[in-house]
């Protein structure tokens, strides 16, 4: 009795929604797409060599970043209007994938700076406030589980996220207002003691271009709808055990 | 009716400054904690002269920064266990005079402590401290930590982990109000050219100004019910 009227709910709910199937088909292409752009195509820079290449995803990644908190404000701002959970649940996606495409970003960073700092870490201004950007994240996630009342959980997890794209505006900034930082600035002009900067030539700013959209609105778009989707699928679930109980 | 704001605001910074005066609780834990930590800093780093003038207003605002988490946990905790939250919210008042009555109380708390430390850290790291500037640095950097702080705060006593979660969620969003503050003083202490560093004040109000707005408009959404 209860399996017939449980299984062709379950059925719809389970199966991947035509458009996201096809994003994430087009995702995985660019991606490629992306990789041979920046591993074959681009030509290698004549002071630092192959490791160059990793930038055309280091940067792109913090973009990725900056999209999918962005995403977590704007989740955050519809949810404190109109009080519904979805909103929230898409500001929840866009810090953990801003989170994901952060750890990439620092990981990246970390790789070139190997080679090209003699150092894997430095605590460089920009360093620093990319690295508390992260932590800034990883707290709004602690906050959330601090919290048992849901409605109480939606709404403070909302405040912070708005209050803490602040960090993420200071990592973008403080390559400006910090003139002791040696990390180069990739539009406009870097700072005076930046080590391991460089001219793009034609080449190189194809794989930079061809990579921007991939990792910065492809990718976050693509894990976060992934996760909105996880996060319904597991209320599905949630509501089904609760009937079974019932029964 | 409603009560007019500021006899709210007033209202609120009065109780606080009451209940202070008679108990002295608050103000002298965190001064307590703060004579601690720079004692703690000076063995720790075992300084010598050059490096205590490079040092001093790190350890200065890690300091005040600490003390303020301890003041702010203290004074909304208060709010919270003796039911003064639901009462505020019952009485016909608007939401953000109580948050601004609160936020004047922790700023004058935390700027006490911060003023009673200054003489104090000139005396022991024998640096010039008692500065006009430094004093402005010193008003700007605790208005900027008690503003995102009162906010944080109020969220934070209302959840399971309580006090250990405050310094969590505060520290890396006043990190912008540190960093500005602690560039000043160094500049100043350094007796730097104005010109070198005046950005930095500018920066800092401008920080201040930008969390006074955000804070403002998102506290009424963490005290409803």
């Amino acid at each position: 009795m209860a399996t017939k009227t449980l299984t062709p709910t379950k059925t719809t709910s389970t199966t991947i929604p035509r458009a996201l199937a096809a994003l994430t088909l087009v995702t995985l292409l660019a991606t490629l797409g992306g990789l041979l752009l920046g591993l074959l195509y681009a030509g290698t820079d004549d002071q630092q060599g192959h490791i160059q290449r990793i930038f055309y995803i280091h940067m792109p990644a913090f973009f990725g970043a900056f999209v999918a908190f962005g995403t977590t404000v704007f989740g955050g701002l519809a949810y404190l209007r109109t009080r519904q959970a979805k909103w929230d649940t898409l500001a929840l996606a866009g810090v953990e994938t801003g989170l994901a495409l952060a750890v990439v970003n620092l990981a990246t960073g970390s790789i070139w700076a190997r080679p090209i700092w003699n150092t894997w870490w430095t605590w460089d201004p920009r360093l620093t406030s990319a690295a508390i950007m992260a932590l800034t994240y990883m707290a709004y996630l602690m906050l959330r589980a601090g919290i048992e009342n849901p409605d109480q959980r939606r709404r403070f997890a909302s405040v912070y996220g708005i209050l803490a794209i602040t960090t993420v505006i200071m990592t973008l900034v403080i390559i400006r207002i910090r003139p002791d930082t040696i990390h180069p600035a990739v539009i406009g002009s870097s700072p005076q003691n930046a080590e391991g900067g460089f001219g793009l030539t034609s080449s190189m700013l194809t794989a930079l271009m061809g990579n921007l959209p991939v990792w910065g609105l492809l990718i976050p778009v693509t894990l976060m709808w992934w996760r909105v989707r996880l996060e319904s699928v597991q209320e599905r679930v949630e509501a089904l055990k609760a009937r079974l109980g019932e029964k | 009716m409603k009560t007019p704001f500021f006899q709210v605001v007033l209202a609120i910074v009065r109780k606080d400054l009451q209940a202070e005066l008679r108990s002295r609780e608050l103000v002298s834990s965190m001064l307590m904690f703060a004579l601690l930590s720079v004692l703690v800093f000076s063995f720790a780093l075992e300084l010598d002269r050059l490096a205590r003038q490079e040092a001093i207003s790190g350890v200065l605002w890690v300091t005040v920064i600490f003390a303020s988490v301890l003041g702010l946990n203290r004074s909304l905790a208060a709010e919270r266990d003796a039911g003064n939250l639901d009462a505020m919210l019952l009485a016909p008042v608007e939401r953000a005079a109580v948050f601004f009555g609160k936020l004047l109380g922790n700023f004058i708390f935390a700027l006490t402590v911060g003023l009673l430390l200054l003489p104090l850290m000139a005396v022991l790291y024998n640096a010039p401290l008692l500065q006009g500037w430094l004093l402005l640095i010193l008003f700007l950097g605790t208005l900027g930590f008690s503003t995102c702080g009162t906010l944080l705060a109020a969220m934070t006593v209302q959840t399971r982990t309580r006090e250990s979660l405050l310094p969590i969620v505060l520290l890396p969003v006043a990190l912008p109000v540190l960093l500005a503050a602690v560039n000043a003083s160094t500049a100043i202490l350094r007796a730097a050219p104005l010109n070198d560093w005046v950005t930095w004040p500018q920066i800092l109000a401008a920080v201040d100004l930008i969390y006074m707005v955000l804070c403002y408009l998102l506290f009424s959404f963490v005290i409803e019910e």
